[in-house]
């Protein structure tokens, strides 16, 4: 599989019949996504700008900050009812009356105000098409494994934001992240309230056994920082730790395979000895970054593809099999097969990068 | 029974509680300094832990059962850090010594700490009685703690007969805690590491006499309390949170501004801002406690929250009480309503 050939992306643009078979679907689905949206909207995003600098500087200028209420004179009901929605939440969150689970995840806090902020980019930005959702199950502790691509691990953030919204069960996702995103100040403060955790034995096994949902990308910083020449070839999927994890939890496996993520930052270079200096394990070069600054550093608005795969159930094999090398390296190549083959018709299906 | 650190509150405290039980016939209370509290009907023996007459002590007395609280981050009344670093370290091993030496013991309970654990970002979220410190503590109590177990450790290997429970303590709390930890949050402004929000966990002072009790009586059916355990309440408080449920305002500083402001203050002798309280406060720690509902049997009257919360009313009021603020956005509520121009009435909360 390593060997396959990647099928370049400017060639679908011709396949006529192909594209026009894929349109009618994507149609399809971005009208659900569309009836989808206003409600969800609009039931989880009461005063969104406003909490966020809230959350940033805990307890300042509250009396000032809080209303402004848009439109007091409320057309009817929904607006006051979200006001004072919001300001209920806004209370909460000023008292410190709210739950936080052993990892650090505020789900309150994630469902109203950082998904809201998230929402935006993955149904507006990137168009994420959202595949297979009923591949994971309501219920119990799931193990998705996925690709990891974009130079920056804003994939797993999608994938977040796309089982939240898409999922009939309200699932939440709890990813396994790097320990740089642990070592960086703020970037590992909103992780531990978006529900991410350390990428190690202990704490997967530690969700999975409370029947969570959780999102692992197993190839790390090689599938993240890969050329962009290499974009759509998985890397090696570490020492498959998630498969051993996934058996000795029973947790079934669903891979899951993200079109779309590899071309937000084109990546022609890595400045290692930048990257040393930083402690940073690469520095991308792109077209833009960092010539254009922070300019630079906005990902391209690609057309995205999420796809849940069929979940590998992990439940019947003995007690003993986490032990054994062999079998844990067949179930390894077994879903890393099938994540490529999956990215491979995703790349065919698709009629262009950004459309 | 022998009871160490007595002169201290919790000890105090224990001292009166464990002399209640029927199994108890006396208690002997030893610390370096006399207490300034009531030891209800114990012998009180001024001696020190670090010379050798704590095993005359011990065998004359003849005690079956010994819990060793003196192992403590700070020092009674103003001491230097060298001080408490060997009332924990040589006191430890003068009191291992002595009961290795006396054949009338049969149980040894030692007060540790989670600080064993350190606390680092790369650190897996929860920690087990098992999981082995990614950088261990490079100094100061969390040190102390580390080898305090190694000692007592070395001892149960030597003396296999005597029941060894080590307890390690999440950060205690309670209305009169006199830890470190009690002492920021005591702070009208409380310095945080910016863009760190640490989880932290609480275990009530009640609670910690109440798992010293079991720890040292017979262990009931179906419980073993030899071994170690992790001793915190249920539930985890982020740092923000704390600092809003206790009403006092955060000033974030950048993690080298707190690290030399910490070495400041603790120059001045204010407070004991050490190193590891700032690695608690920059990455926060928490602990599994499975072992301690499963093999112990102790379950925690008092869960992280309800831990904070006694300790908060035991405070002096913020500048940021969580009740006005929860006024002033009730009457903000109140306003929206009027203005909306609708009569009904908003209930926010």
């Amino acid at each position: 599989m390593a060997d396959a050939k990647v099928i370049p992306f400017d060639d679908d643009r011709s396949r006529g019949s192909a594209g026009q078979r894929q349109a009618r679907r994507r149609g399809g689905g971005s009208r659900r996504g569309a009836l989808g949206e206003p409600g969800e909207i609009g039931a989880v995003q009461p005063l969104p700008g406003r909490e966020r600098a809230q959350e940033d500087e805990p307890v300042s200028r509250e009396e000032e900050q809080p209303v402004r209420p848009p439109e007091a004179d409320g057309r009817d009901g929904g607006l006051e009812r979200r006001v004072a929605a919001g300001l209920a939440f806004l209370r909460r969150r000023l008292t410190g009356e709210y739950e936080v689970d052993d990892f650090g995840y505020d789900e309150e806090l994630t469902d109203q105000v950082l998904m809201s902020l998230l929402r935006p980019v993955c149904d507006k930005y990137f168009r994420v098409e959202v595949k297979g959702i009923e591949n994971i199950p309501a219920e119990g502790g799931a193990l998705i494994v996925a690709n990891h691509s974009g130079t920056l691990p804003l994939d797993g953030l999608m994938m977040q934001v796309a089982v939240h919204d898409h999922h009939p069960a309200d699932r939440h996702l709890r990813l396994l992240a790097a320990d740089l995103v642990f070592v960086l100040p703020v970037v590992n403060e909103l992780a531990r309230k978006l529900g991410h955790t350390l990428a190690c034995a202990e704490d997967a096994e530690r969700l999975l056994a409370q029947g969570e949902l959780v999102g692992v990308m197993p190839e790390g910083f090689k599938g993240i920082g890969k050329p962009f020449s290499e974009r759509y070839k998985l890397q090696r999927f570490g020492r498959g730790g998630f498969v051993s994890t996934a058996l000795r939890q029973g947790a079934p496996i669903i891979p899951c395979s993200i079109v779309g993520a590899e071309e937000i930052y084109p990546m022609i270079g890595n400045a290692k000895t930048l990257a040393r200096l930083l402690g940073f394990p690469y520095f991308p070069l792109t077209p833009t970054f960092p010539w254009l600054g922070p300019l630079g550093a906005i990902p391209l608005p690609t057309k995205w593809t999420i796809q849940f795969g069929e979940p590998i159930p992990t439940d019947g094999y003995p007690p003993e099999a986490a032990e054994d090398p062999m079998l844990m390296f067949n179930l390894t190549d077994q879903v890393r097969e099938q994540i490529q083959h999956t990215l491979y018709k995703l790349l065919v299906q698709r009629r262009s990068v950004f459309f | 029974m022998l009871v160490t650190g007595v002169a201290r509150q919790l000890g105090g405290r224990f001292v009166r509680r464990i002399q209640r039980d029927p199994e108890v016939d006396r208690v002997i209370a030893v610390d370096a300094v006399p207490p300034g509290h009531h030891l209800g009907g114990a012998d009180f023996i001024q001696a020190d832990i670090r010379q050798p007459t704590i095993a005359r002590v011990l065998a004359e007395t003849g005690a079956d059962t010994v819990v060793h609280m003196d192992v403590t981050g700070t020092a009674l009344g103003g001491g230097s850090r060298a001080t408490v670093k060997e009332t924990n370290v040589i006191g430890t091993m003068q009191l291992l010594g002595a009961c290795q030496k006396s054949p009338a013991v049969r149980r040894l309970v030692v007060k540790s700490s989670t600080n064993v654990y350190g606390s680092a970002p790369r650190d897996p979220a929860v920690f087990t009685e098992t999981t082995p410190p990614k950088s261990l503590p490079s100094g100061g109590f969390a040190k102390d703690a580390v080898e305090v177990e190694g000692y007592v450790r070395g001892f149960a290997r030597r003396r296999p007969d005597v029941a060894v429970c080590v307890l390690r303590f999440a950060n205690i709390l309670g209305p009169a805690a006199d830890t470190p930890l009690a002492s920021y949050f005591a702070l009208p402004v409380l310095p945080t590491v910016f863009g760190y929000d640490p989880r932290l966990q609480f275990v009530h002072e009640d609670d910690v006499i109440e798992v010293l009790r079991i720890a040292s009586h017979e262990p009931r059916r179906g419980t073993l309390n030899s071994g170690t355990f992790n001793i915190a309440g249920d539930g985890v408080l982020p740092l923000s949170q704390c600092s809003r449920r206790l009403g006092r305002p955060t000033v974030p500083l950048l993690l080298p501004a707190v690290t030399w402001a910490g070495s400041l203050v603790r120059t001045l002798g204010m407070t004991d801002f050490s190193p590891e309280q700032i690695r608690l406060l920059t990455h926060g720690r928490v602990v599994d406690t499975v072992q301690m509902r499963e093999t112990l049997g102790f379950t925690p009257r008092y869960t992280t929250a309800e831990t904070f919360a006694d300790f908060a009313r035991g405070q002096a009021p913020g500048l940021l009480p969580p009740e006005a603020l929860a006024g002033a956005v009730d009457r903000i509520a109140g306003l929206t309503a009027r203005a909306g121009g609708h009569p009904q009435t908003h209930s926010a909360n």
